[in-house]
């Protein structure tokens, strides 16, 4: 009775976040200013009647919740409309992704190896050199901007040593995505890796590992068995995080490595205006993220016993 | 997103020390002195010190290789490696590196101080009435705070500096406050409600003391602490996001001076000229750095866990 009633707030709750940031969207979109349907048109002069026409056959004339509620409607059936010069957005999104999913993975995979490494290893060796070095190292990359770290990885393992292509994605993967994953890991190795860190400090003070120890267990098993399982915890949580992020496409690496993945199209859809690709990718991009969130809960609930219970 | 255009980074995460205000009273005794003790804290001040020393006064060090106007460009010059006078170079324009980065301080400093400025405050508001309002104005400050971190962040700097029409320090700073302050909110909301359990915030209640005199003077002082030390990351993220934003064309633009826009110039030409991209991305990582370290040694000396 009381899981029902949580759920339905939850789902409340999503529904709220969902129309109001769709509804944020579509309003800030649609009242930037300039036209679309001249900027569609360039440099030559459209007659009367054709612009007429244009703004009946895609609501323009029609006030702007006319145009939400439409726009819903024809979501909740699975259509997100059309772009200006008429090709379907699904379609564009559909081609995109792809790229985007196996970017993110590629990346997400590399940020979880290194930043379980080099987490457990400051941890371990808390307080010594070794920890101290790899703190600088990693919130050293996370400092550098990110394109700067593309570009700079670009020329040196593109270029100069031509190990890997320098951009496109003509080699397919794993090749093409390779500079690229890395980069967006290197970026983020510091969140995984603190946090693994942390959490990993905290557990091996903890009274259960004590106890583990004075049993006779041995230090890898403690460390392995003991330690690991409960510090995952906070990490499995961000992480999940981190990839529903990593999904709504990296705008710059897609740029800097000519990626066409969804977040290059948003970017170009925003410089040109063009709404319903906008809002398509923005809702796109918000289902993914009220979707890992949920994911993130029912993992918390999942992986900690003490949450489950409450 | 662990994209840099997150304006508050995931870096280290801090956790709500559960402790009562003796505690912290008592903790704070020893946090100053061990913090002078930490070589990385040192280091981090004095960058940022010569940075704050930038940002405030550029010209005389500006001036320390003769050529101190950021603004006396020639063409001739452009791309130009170290000369006389000159020991870093000059960028496409043919303006002295050295010059423009010490003058590029002020504006990338002003944009992370002013934005997180905007983002603490908006977050202390709304993550103490969530944390110490009913269960009405939680939910309803909730769904907000999840509002905004749905949104797609690019979409939302391009938006907003489109209706604000200009693009400065003080619109981007806006911008970046306005959608950096969640992550600071949830944390102050945690931090609010745990604090308020506590023994002495309930004796303060059984004393009959109003609502407002025990959030400003019993919950709000204990339950800071963490959400400032966020606070200081997010300074440098910011100063990170701006550079990003002005690499994708919707930062600050010219006739501004900062370190990212001497990055996204140096950026177009990295393959033929790299030594113009270095010296602004070195002066920006090094504050960015500096501060990260700051923070990070106070969250070590703060945090009980981390004492041995």
């Amino acid at each position: 009775m009381r899981l029902g009633l949580k759920l339905l707030q939850r789902l409340l709750g999503f529904a709220i976040v969902f129309f109001g940031v769709t509804f944020i969207i579509y309003f800030t979109v649609f009242s930037l200013p300039g036209d679309p349907i001249r900027a569609l048109a360039g440099d030559r002069q459209l007659p009367q009647g054709v612009i007429d026409a244009l703004n009946a056959r895609y609501l323009l004339d029609q006030p702007l919740w006319v145009q939400y509620t439409n726009y819903i409607g024809n979501l909740l059936s699975g259509d997100l409309g059309v772009d200006l010069r008429g090709r379907s957005v699904a379609d564009q999104l559909a081609s995109r992704w792809p790229v985007t999913i196996t970017l993110a993975l590629t990346a997400w995979t590399i940020q979880i190896i290194l930043g379980l490494a080099v987490g457990i290893v400051s941890a371990l060796k808390r307080g010594t050199i070794i920890d101290r070095g790899l703190l600088v190292i990693s919130i050293g990359l996370s400092c550098i901007p990110v394109f700067v770290l593309g570009i700079t990885a670009q020329i040196v393992f593109g270029v100069r040593l031509d190990w890997l292509p320098v951009a496109g994605i003509r080699e397919g993967w794993p090749l093409a995505y390779l500079l690229p994953s890395l980069v967006i890991a290197l970026f983020g190795l510091a969140s995984v890796s603190r946090l693994v860190r942390g959490s990993m400090i905290e557990n091996l003070e903890a009274d259960y590992v004590r106890t583990a120890r004075a049993k006779g267990i041995s230090e890898s098993r403690v460390v392995g068995l003991h330690v690991m399982r409960n510090s995952l915890i906070p990490t499995a949580t961000f992480l999940a995080t981190d990839l529903g992020f990593l999904l709504g496409g990296a705008v710059v690496i897609e740029g800097i490595f000519n990626l066409p993945g969804v977040g290059n199209l948003l970017f170009l859809a925003i410089r040109d205006h063009e709404a319903t690709m906008v809002v398509g990718i923005s809702t796109a991009l918000i289902i993914i993220f009220l979707l890992t969130s949920l994911i993130v809960d029912a993992l918390h609930a999942l992986l900690d016993p003490r949450i489950r219970r409450a | 997103m662990p994209e840099p255009l997150n304006p508050t980074p995931g870096t280290a995460k801090i956790t709500v020390p559960k402790t009562t205000a003796i505690a912290i009273a008592a903790r704070r005794e020893g946090a100053w002195r061990m913090l002078v003790r930490r070589p990385l804290f040192w280091m981090g001040a004095v960058v940022l010190l010569v940075m704050g020393a930038f940002a405030v006064a550029p010209a005389p060090f500006a001036w320390l290789f003769g050529n101190g106007d950021p603004r006396a460009c020639d063409l001739a010059d452009s791309a130009g490696t170290a000369s006389a006078g000159h020991p870093f170079g000059f960028d496409v324009q043919g303006c002295d590196i050295w010059a423009g980065s010490v003058y590029g301080a002020q504006s990338s400093l002003a944009v992370g101080f002013l934005a997180t400025a905007i983002a603490l405050a908006v977050a202390l508001v709304l993550g103490t009435l969530a944390g110490m309002g009913g269960s009405v104005a939680d939910w309803i400050i909730s769904r907000l705070t999840e509002v905004f971190l749905g949104f797609p962040f690019l979409l939302a700097a391009i938006v907003v500096l489109n209706m604000l029409g200009a693009r400065n320090v003080l619109t981007v700073g806006l911008v970046l406050g306005i959608f950096g302050w969640p992550m600071m909110a949830r944390l102050m909301r945690g931090s609010v409600r745990s604090v308020a359990k506590a023994d002495h915030v309930l004796a303060a209640r059984t004393m009959g003391l109003s609502t407002g005199r025990i959030v400003t003077r019993y919950v709000m002082p204990n339950a800071v602490q963490p959400v400032l030390l966020l606070a200081t990351l997010t300074i440098g993220a910011v100063i990170v996001a701006e550079s990003t934003l002005t690499y994708l064309g919707v930062g600050l633009s010219s006739p501004a001076i900062s370190w990212g826009l001497q990055i996204a110039a140096g950026s177009r030409v990295f393959q033929s000229a790299p030594h113009v991209l270095v010296l602004p991305s070195v002066m920006l990582a090094l504050t960015v750095l500096a501060i990260v370290a700051i923070g990070e040694e106070l969250r070590s000396v703060f945090d009980p866990r981390e004492r041995r």
